[in-house]
């Protein structure tokens, strides 16, 4: 039994945190916050030339060739940086769904760019209120032209493609592909203002179309449902550090607040919640890598891990913090808006619960 | 990552499954048996039986040495053997505390005679041991025990109180931490001793468990003579030796305890909600979903220590998950499929009550588990000063000596 992540990627993991403490600092978190820039732009480049965007991305089709557990260890770190980059929704997601669903020609098309960060991809999926399910899909494409409004879309208003998930003509859904020049777009305000969020509205988009139906969209969410449990991780460990941290410094009642029970006693539930999050979502890695049958059950139980370490740790991290967690000025809020960006994002919690009971009745049952 | 065995534990684990199929029935399809009356005389039959079959076939003990009967085999065979029992009947329940805490903690301290003697019976579970730790004035605080050892010659003279002692009343012998000092400050004036649990002056009593089973016991020392012979770590160390056998309670992780939640998701499947299965019903799922959450994240924290122990590492206080997180999931279980069931669950009866009262039985049984062998919040500390860094808790006894410390009426 090896269950731990080899000495190669531990290093790349270092050098990943010990990059983006530099690079990306709060300051340069709040430039987006605070509407300065839609996206860090410089940093984004680099996490580019650097090879971040395509760790999982097969060398032939200009990735890293890092593999999962790679891609995995950097989701993380973007996670503990609330980095303001469109690192999900270009390698998470489009790059995955061109990866697992596109044709050889489309692979050679998109994935080069969207490896070295050129073109932003996004993951057309929600329209409006609702779960990811075929029911919430009414886009439509006929004729290979694409009909339909498409948000909230993470990274919408600044990627260059998207993977959209619409209906064909015989009202199956699955995945199409759309080169989002020319597209009308409009950004949205959003709870969390780091990451850009846009409304697609497309009215006869020229788009094609990827390969599967419904399996496909799922596939391409189980599979992020577990990047994005290691950003919540990574989120969720920032938090717990910033709160003890605080807790060590701040005194009331002459001695640190971090010697009163009721304060070491949340710390430690955030600590297990953090556990027990990050052991599934190294399940999860595994699975990832192995493309393992039981990867569907493992991506939802890392899933349901995560949101619930991350929103529990952002969430207690301001209550540490008393009045000040409560300002614009200090950076609880940076990971309480992320926590629930994250925990929307690809279907919220109530969603992936009822999937991991699916799955494991099915599973049951077999 | 990889989830295989190397050749060696995968031949050991092979060795393993041998030696169950050969001599245990496995779990598969059997009917759990419910211990709601702790050990009878046929309980303690069965565990003697079954310890001497393991010792005799070198599977007790896998990591001691040689010389005790032990393989000095490293700590992951012992998880891969746990592993493999887990799937299959056996009897539990006379000596984890003996095997686990007193003869580890006589193996770091007792004299070779002394371990010549005592190790060999109680690998073969030809002697049973118990731990007087808690008393009543020292439980989670058991540096406030009073039980006293005053020096007659080469002999200690042993007055005072255990309690919650488990398995007392089946032991042959005993380790035991005692008062040798009142007048210095708590940690400082213990001493640690074994001792034969027949020793003229010890009176065993057992206690009425809340289960209904009588597994623990107070005992009460009245002028009982212990030779200085047996007396393990110096005197006044008898802290730091209480520490080794409370070191070895966090290495023995916990593994979770029925129901689990493949229980709650058969009951629910079962029961009817709305004329449906329950396990269809909206909030019966969501809880499903996050007790299994949590039991594949221990289980997987668990292979995570066992990658960390094949490299060699000694795993810390982050153990303490297991514990404080096993606890309150079987209690939590236990209540929720008491609730789908309704009134029928407030019967107790293997053969009227689904799931041969598994439920019933946890819930009569699991509040313990958030007790014993360190609470919950006691867990909790040891994790934000042990883990986390956070300052120790303020102490209103410390540095006083011990017979000026403030005491309550309880
Ligand atoms: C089934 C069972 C078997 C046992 N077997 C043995 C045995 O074989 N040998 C043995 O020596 N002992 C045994 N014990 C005793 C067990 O170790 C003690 O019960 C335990 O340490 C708690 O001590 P206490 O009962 O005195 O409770 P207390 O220490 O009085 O605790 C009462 C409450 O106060 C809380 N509390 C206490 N101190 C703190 C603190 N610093 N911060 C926050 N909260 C605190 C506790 O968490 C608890 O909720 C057993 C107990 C049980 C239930």
């Amino acid at each position: 039994m090896n269950f731990d992540f080899s000495d190669d990627l531990k290093q790349l993991r270092d050098q990943a945190r010990r990059f983006l403490s530099e690079q990306c600092t709060p300051a340069v978190v709040r430039r987006s916050l605070d509407g300065q820039e839609v996206f860090a732009a410089d940093l984004w480049r680099e996490i580019g030339g650097m090879g971040w965007i395509g760790a999982a991305i097969p060398e032939s089709y200009g990735g890293a060739g890092l593999g999962y557990e790679g891609l995995c260890v950097l989701a993380e770190e973007i996670g503990r940086a609330v980095a303001p980059v469109p690192f999900g929704s270009t390698a998470y997601l489009a790059a995955e769904a061109i990866l697992t669903a596109g044709s050889d020609a489309q692979r050679r098309e998109w994935l080069p760019k969207l490896a070295d960060g050129s073109v932003i991809g996004c993951f057309a999926l929600w329209e409006g209120n609702g779960n990811p399910e075929p029911v919430a899909i009414h886009a439509r494409c006929v004729g290979g032209l694409l009909k339909g409004s498409k948000w909230p879309v993470a990274d919408g208003g600044i990627a260059g493609v998207a993977v959209i998930v619409a209906r064909d003509e015989s009202g199956q859904p699955g995945l199409f592909l759309a080169d989002l020049a020319g597209v009308r777009r409009r950004d949205l305000r959003t709870l969390d203002p780091t990451r850009n969020h846009a409304r697609l509205d497309f009215d006869a988009t020229p788009v094609e179309k990827l390969g599967g139906g419904w399996g496909a969209v799922q596939r391409v969410l189980d599979r992020a449902a577990i990047l994005f449990a290691f950003e919540q991780v990574g989120g969720a460990e920032a938090c717990l550090t910033m709160a003890r941290d605080y807790a060590l410094d701040r005194y009331a009642f002459g001695r640190p607040i971090g010697s009163f029970q009721a304060i070491k006693h949340k710390l430690a539930d955030m600590y297990v919640a953090l556990e027990l999050a990050r052991s599934n979502a190294y399940y999860g890695a595994w699975a990832l890598g192995a493309d393992a049958t039981d990867l569907p059950l493992a991506a939802a139980t890392a899933r349901v891990s995560a949101t619930e370490a991350f929103e529990l740790a952002s969430k207690e991290n301001i209550q540490t913090h008393g009045g000040i967690g409560f300002t614009w000025a200090v950076d609880c809020h940076l990971f309480y808006r992320r926590s629930k960006q994250l925990a929307l994002g690809i279907g919220s919690a109530p969603f992936w619960k009822h999937r991991l009971v699916d799955l494991l009745e099915t599973r049951n049952a077999a | 990552m990889d989830f295989n065995d190397t050749p060696e534990e995968a031949a050991f684990r092979a060795e393993v499954r041998g030696f169950l199929s050969a001599h245990a029935q496995p779990k598969a399809g059997v009917r759990p048996i419910l211990r709601q009356g702790g050990l009878d005389a046929d309980g303690v039959a069965r565990c003697k039986k079954w310890q001497a079959t393991k010792a005799d076939a070198g599977f007790a003990g896998l990591t001691w040495p040689k010389r005790f009967g032990g393989r000095e085999a490293s700590p992951i065979l012992q998880v891969i053997y746990n592993q493999e029992e887990d799937d299959f009947v056996v009897p539990r329940g006379l000596y984890e505390i003996g095997l686990g805490m007193c003869i580890p903690t006589m193996m770091a301290y007792a004299a070779d005679e002394h371990l010549d003697r005592y190790v060999r019976p109680a690998l073969r579970g030809e002697e049973v041991w118990c731990q007087l730790f808690s008393e009543p004035a020292g439980g989670s605080d058991l540096a406030a025990l009073r039980t006293r050892a005053e020096r007659d010659g080469g002999d200690w003279i042993i007055n005072g109180q255990k309690i919650w002692t488990s398995g007392a009343h089946l032991s042959d012998f005993g380790i035991i931490v005692v008062r040798t000092d009142p007048n210095v400050p708590k940690h400082e004036g213990l001493t640690f001793f074994f001792l034969d649990m027949k020793s003229p002056g010890i009176d065993v009593r057992p206690i009425h468990q809340m289960s209904g089973a009588r597994h623990f016991n107070e005992v009460f020392f009245t002028d009982v003579r212990v030779p200085d012979s047996q007396r393990l770590g110096a005197v006044g160390q008898g802290w730091r030796v209480s520490l080794t056998t409370l070191m070895t309670e966090r290495l023995a992780v916990g593994d979770a305890q029925r129901p689990e939640v493949d229980d709650l998701v058969a009951l629910s499947r079962r029961l009817r909600i709305d004329g449906k299965p329950a396990v269809q019903n909206a909030a019966v799922r969501e809880r499903i979903a996050e007790w299994h959450a949590r039991s594949q994240g221990l289980k997987f924290t668990r292979f995570r220590t066992m990658t960390a122990l094949s490299k060699g590492e000694t795993p810390g206080p982050e153990n303490s998950i297991h514990k404080l997180v096993n606890a309150s999931k079987q209690q939590d279980i236990a209540s929720y499929g008491l609730d789908l069931m309704g009134a029928g669950g407030l019967v107790v009866d293997d053969d009227l009550t689904e799931a041969y009262a598994m439920f019933q039985s946890a819930l009569l049984t699991s509040p313990s588990m958030r007790i014993a062998g360190g609470s919950d919040e006691i867990l909790r500390n040891i994790i934000a000063e042990r883990v986390l860094g956070l300052p120790p808790d303020i102490r209103a006894d410390k540095g006083i000596p011990f017979n000026q410390v403030p005491t309550g009426r309880r």
